[in-house]
């Protein structure tokens, strides 16, 4: 054709957005609060509220504009804002739940589906505003719809803070208990992390980090249905070519996110931030993690061979991603949430996955255990402790990991939640029975790691 | 140059191109070039247009297109330039 690109090329963009589910997956407004503090609490979540209406007001027009334009699907708009302890540390007041309320209401206002940022960082410590945060979080995550709850409970640098930790384990449960009559859904709006990034996108994670400017956009990619078509139309290839090809095609992915990133930063007039490169999955057929591994040659995700199968895949997406973005941030890699994944469910109900192999995948992939759903009878301790082992993994490997679980009150193994939406449904996973409970309630802080001497 | 690529999809019949391209011309956009395809019964033109002079914005620009894709049971997408060379060229 009269032009630098040809037929082919253009096909093969129509397809995998027409078959393969390809999409950006989200186009997220950080929106800096430090200006919105005030000493009286109805004052700073007035200010919260008018400032993110203010500054997101253009957000999702200029979303559904930029995918008319191209012909892209942007599946989600949303807003991540400075972490809520930072903001409401000033503030004299019980409790945070009206500063989530304020949150909620403008992310209704502006449209967008979550919100991120009632979160605090505690890794070395708590001051009394993160005290107050976390102690406000099943009531904020059960009183709004849309807010996302986060806590960084553990750093590479700092070590791992097992007060938050055990902390964590209560409010959990007590967020489970809060909102059984639907699942447990606060749950799958609160993360746990260890080495969380200040830029990070994708819910329920994302927070506006103290280091990020007042106002940036950040997109998140996805496209494992395309990832794993490109995979089953080559059988023959060895791993070392197969690894090249999933390269091309997370650059081309890539290319789309930052495309669609610049776009809405001009039209917005807001600075673009990063892309993340993340194979995020959903629900539907064909846009599935698992499913690319099986394509790969497992029969079943969660078997032998399967960590070292995502750990070629996550390195071969972030080496093809970051020859296609300037600016690569976030969590960057394969996402393996079980309640959203069609292909990990499966595994689940077929007795092949379990948690103990969902932890050793996440220390190759990025985040955690994400959407875990195990028995309500799970007590604190255990889940305090899962908290521990994960945070541990990504303590020791200089790398972000997550645990998002929910104990759904009054179901036990085997039995399905529905959370509804991208976040899915899933099966209630066996829990290791033997207890942590001494462990856990010694509390303190397990040390920094040592850098040298790698083994 | 403010440039666009029109694809046409679906089951072959007569007259997809004349019906398409009258809604083109009344629109005041140039076709630069055209790619057609038969394979099997399905037809697939890929169009590359300059949309400059476009008459209408290029919402309406879609949306009529959209009524002649309805009118002959095809699927035609209009998506800007950008999108196709960002993607496969560095």
């Amino acid at each position: 054709m009269n032009s630098s690109f040809n037929y082919a090329e253009i096909m093969e963009t129509i397809n995998m957005v027409s078959n393969e589910n390809l999409d950006v997956r989200t186009i997220t407004m950080g929106i800096s609060l430090m200006d919105c503090a005030d000493s009286d609490i109805d004052k700073t979540a007035r200010n919260i509220y008018d400032k993110i209406c203010l500054k997101a007001k253009d957000l999702v027009k200029t979303g559904e504009d930029i995918s008319r334009d191209f012909g892209i699907p942007i599946v989600n708009k949303r807003i991540s804002v400075t972490p809520v302890s930072l903001v409401g540390a000033s503030a004299d007041c019980e409790d945070y739940v009206p500063l989530a309320k304020a949150l909620d209401h403008a992310a209704k206002e502006v449209g967008v589906n979550f919100l991120g940022g009632f979160s605090a960082l505690v890794h070395k410590g708590m001051t009394k505003s993160d005290e107050k945060l976390i102690r406000s979080i099943p009531a904020a995550l059960t009183e709004t719809e849309r807010v996302c709850a986060s806590v960084n409970i553990g750093s590479t640098k700092a070590g791992i803070n097992m007060d938050a930790v055990y902390t964590m384990g209560k409010i959990i449960k007590e967020t489970a208990e809060r909102t059984g009559d639907r699942d447990g859904i606060g749950c799958a709006k609160l993360v746990v992390f260890c080495n969380v990034p200040e830029d990070n996108p994708f819910m329920a994670g994302a927070f506006h980090g103290i280091g990020e400017p007042e106002v940036v956009i950040n997109t998140g990619v996805s496209g494992p249905g395309v990832v794993r078509n490109v995979l089953s139309e080559h059988p023959d290839l060895n791993l070392g070519q197969l690894a090249e090809v999933i390269k091309k095609t997370a650059f081309k992915i890539t290319r789309m996110g930052e495309l669609v990133a610049r776009e809405a930063s001009r039209r917005l007039n807001v600075p673009f931030g990063i892309v993340d490169l993340s194979l995020a999955p959903t629900p539907a057929a064909g846009d599935s993690v698992a499913e690319i591994l099986e394509a790969m040659g497992l029969e079943r995700c969660g078997g032998p061979g399967t960590t070292a199968a995502l750990a070629m895949l996550n390195d071969a997406v972030k080496k093809g991603g970051s020859m296609a973005s300037s600016h690569v941030g976030g969590l960057s890699g394969a996402f393996i949430p079980v309640s959203e994944d069609a292909g990990m469910i499966r595994a689940v109900n077929e007795n092949v996955l379990h948690l103990e192999k969902l932890e050793a995948m996440t220390a190759v992939c990025s985040v955690g255990l994400d959407m875990i759903t195990v028995p309500g009878d799970t007590s604190a301790e255990t889940i305090a402790a899962v908290i521990a082992d994960e945070a541990a993994i990504g303590m020791i490997n200089n790398k972000t990991t997550a645990v998002r679980i929910i104990p759904a009150a009054g179901k036990k193994e085997g039995d399905c939640v529905e959370f509804g939406g991208l976040l899915g449904s899933g099966p209630v996973m066996a829990v290791n029975q033997a207890k942590a409970d001494d462990f856990v309630k010694r509390g303190g802080r397990i040390p920094a790691p040592i850098k040298s001497l790698n083994n | 140059m403010n440039r666009a690529i029109i694809t046409v999809i679906g089951q072959d019949k007569v007259g997809v191109i004349a019906k398409v391209t009258a809604v083109i011309a009344e629109c005041n956009v140039n076709i630069l070039d055209i790619n057609q395809t038969l394979l099997q019964d399905i037809f697939t033109m890929v169009m590359l247009c300059d949309i400059g002079g476009c008459n209408v914005d290029f919402k309406r620009f879609q949306e009529k297109l959209d009524d002649v894709g309805e009118e002959i049971a095809m699927k035609i997408q209009v998506q800007k330039e950008e999108i196709f060379s960002y993607m496969h060229r560095i």
